[in-house]
């Protein structure tokens, strides 16, 4: 089954005035910042423009290698969403590529009018900003460009030019300099994540009679899990963090969370910064090596995985420490057990539920799962077969490699972007309408508040988007181990 | 930003959040919502009074099944759930009910 996504008229301009508020001078200062845009701004942003450019080997070739073949243009969800050309995503590259050519090459400094060459204007500048932020670095059209080109790396590199010429984004930056300061993006202190997890405990004691754990800096642990902390404070995610819980304690497995790293949401890859990315990376090892446990496991996150596989040893190792020789998912663990038949499971339990499976773009297009090609859109449908009878696909060019964006990854689920995020849901949501389910089940904290939220504005319910572990833990028989 | 309550103007961020706790009175929560076209009612307030009960101690506001569960206790288990919030604050019981009782608004994956 294949949608069709009609190529919207054409309106320039029409998502220019979806602007995004700027962090504030003291989360600017605090991240290392200027705390407003620089008076030398023009010449500060070239030589930060060569700076970013000279270390990023990838976008060095993608600044050539564009020959303007057109098959991006209709693979972004936002363009999809609002028509608007400067959301294509050759569009907005070229924001940055024409000013890189202006500066940095011979042609450009000598005849721009002939190579299309752009000053970095006032103007122009404005743009970077509205339209840096109007991408979710999804790398979507990464898969449709013959020669590969990923319009979420020019998206980090202009918001780091951004970031260092003294202009952020408040939702991203606020959230950087919370999570370092605090240990999560919540800012939520020790005392009221006990107090939450204590809850949870009673919680499932009442309703499964059950002794389910969710144990806090526990020194005896083997296993750290690090999960966004949405998990701790939202719906649907925190019936998410209960399945886990229930698998674990199925298992038999001796686990912990820990209060220094209560958070595996990595914000600092949606700024492009190596430098806070590699800050927040750390607390996750140094609670591992402080709790002295051989496995770190993540929950259910899209960029926190893509942060955790790909990059956790070079920003933070050694992580020689781990028993498996790296990180592993919570997804993971749980096919692992369901393959060794180590979890009783009655499907049945989700009997009420036809389920579809939302791949989040980091997890499918950024990183891997298990240990075969592919693995990443293999292992969430196994578990989700073994623990649902009803399982459906959505059409097959928006889903794996070809998922659609939620519509508020990389930085975007900021409340003044709403009318941007419910537009670039469009394709993720006739897609699930057209699959005649009644829920959707996601494995990135950005995708479950994003849909729910959206999914009134679609006439959906927003009890209708649901963690991939609640539906593990709904199926898993508690005290029947097998 | 600010708001006026009264004869006192009040500083508030971008988003309408107080950004001083201190300066919060039950007249803020009524001001708040009259700007939005809402009226509280007692139910309003019993979710208000809980989340300045929780900041208060933890100084944070409380998860989303902290709150439900206090509601759950007091008003009986069918009010109990996520859907009874949404329908107090449609906007949502972090974003909504936290702006009307002063305190900060959430932030990260929520």
């Amino acid at each position: 089954m294949t949608a069709r996504f009609p190529v919207p008229k054409l309106a320039p301009g029409a998502a220019a005035k979806l602007v995004s508020r700027r962090a504030g001078p003291e989360t600017q200062r605090a991240l290392g910042f200027p705390g407003e845009l620089v008076a030398d701004w023009e010449t500060a942003a070239i030589s930060a423009m060569r700076e970013v450019v000279a270390e990023r080997g990838g976008l060095r070739l993608f600044l050539d290698a564009c020959m303007k073949c057109g098959a991006c243009t209709d693979k972004c969800h936002y363009f999809l969403g609002t028509g608007d050309p400067k959301n294509m995503p050759v569009a907005r590259q070229d924001l940055f590529r024409d000013v890189y050519r202006r500066y940095h090459t011979l042609s450009g400094r000598l005849v721009p009018w002939l190579v299309g060459a752009k000053k970095l204007t006032p103007d122009m500048l404005e743009d970077w900003y509205a339209y840096f932020h109007q991408c979710s670095q999804c790398r979507r059209c990464a898969v449709y460009c013959p020669v590969g080109i990923d319009t979420a790396e020019f998206a980090m590199a202009a918001r780091e030019v951004m970031d260092r010429i003294g202009i952020g984004q408040h939702y991203t930056n606020d959230v950087v300099e919370k999570a370092a300061r605090l240990g999560n993006n919540l800012g939520m202190p020790g005392p009221a994540l006990a107090d939450t997890l204590a809850g949870l405990e009673e919680d499932l004691l009442e309703e499964t009679g059950a002794a389910v754990r969710l144990p806090l800096d526990d020194r005896g642990a083997d296993l750290l899990l690090v999960t966004p902390s949405a998990d701790f404070f939202a719906e649907p995610h925190v019936d998410g963090l209960i399945g886990y819980a229930k698998v674990f304690h199925q298992a038999g497995l001796r686990w912990t969370l820990s209060t220094h790293a209560s958070e595996a949401a990595n914000f600092a890859l949606f700024m492009g910064s190596r430098e806070h990315m590699a800050a927040l990376a750390r607390r996750i090892v140094e609670a591992a090596r402080e709790l002295g446990v051989s496995r770190i496991v993540f929950g259910e996150c899209g960029h926190a995985w893509r942060v955790g596989h790909n990059h956790l040893e070079a920003l933070a190792g050694p992580l020689d420490f781990l028993s498996r020789g790296r990180v592993e998912h919570v997804v993971e663990v749980t096919d692992e057990l369901i393959r060794r038949a180590a979890l009783a499971l009655d499907p049945a339990a989700n009997d009420h539920r036809r389920v579809t499976y939302h791949d989040s773009c980091n997890i499918a297009r950024a990183s891997r799962l298990g240990d075969v090609p592919g693995g990443q859109f293999l292992v969430p449908r196994r578990v989700l077969r073994a623990v649902c009878n009803h399982y459906v696909e959505m059409a097959r060019n928006t889903t794996r490699e070809a998922t659609f964006c939620c519509g508020a990854g990389g930085g975007l689920l900021a409340d003044d972007l709403i009318e941007l995020r419910t537009r670039g849901a469009a394709p993720r949501m006739e897609a699930f309408r057209a699959a005649e389910v009644t829920h959707l089940a996601a494995m990135c904290a950005i995708c479950k508040s994003q849909l729910a939220r959206v999914f009134p504005e679609y006439g959906f319910d927003r009890d209708q988007v649901i963690s991939v572990h609640h539906l593990v833990g709904d199926a898993i028989v508690l005290g029947a181990r097998s | 930003m600010a708001i006026v309550v009264d004869t006192d103007v009040l500083e508030t961020d971008p988003e309408g959040y107080l950004v001083r706790i201190e300066d919060w009175s039950p007249d803020v929560a009524e001001a708040m919502a009259l700007a939005d076209g809402c009226e509280l009612t007692d139910a309003h307030w019993q979710v208000i009074d809980f989340l300045r009960g929780y900041y208060a101690e933890y100084g944070f506001a409380p998860a989303v099944r902290i709150l439900t569960r206090a509601v759950a206790r007091r008003l009986g288990p069918d009010k109990g759930n996520s859907r009874y919030l949404y329908r107090l604050f449609p906007d949502g019981p972090a974003r909504q009910a936290c702006r009307y009782a002063g305190l900060p608004k959430p932030t990260g994956c929520i």
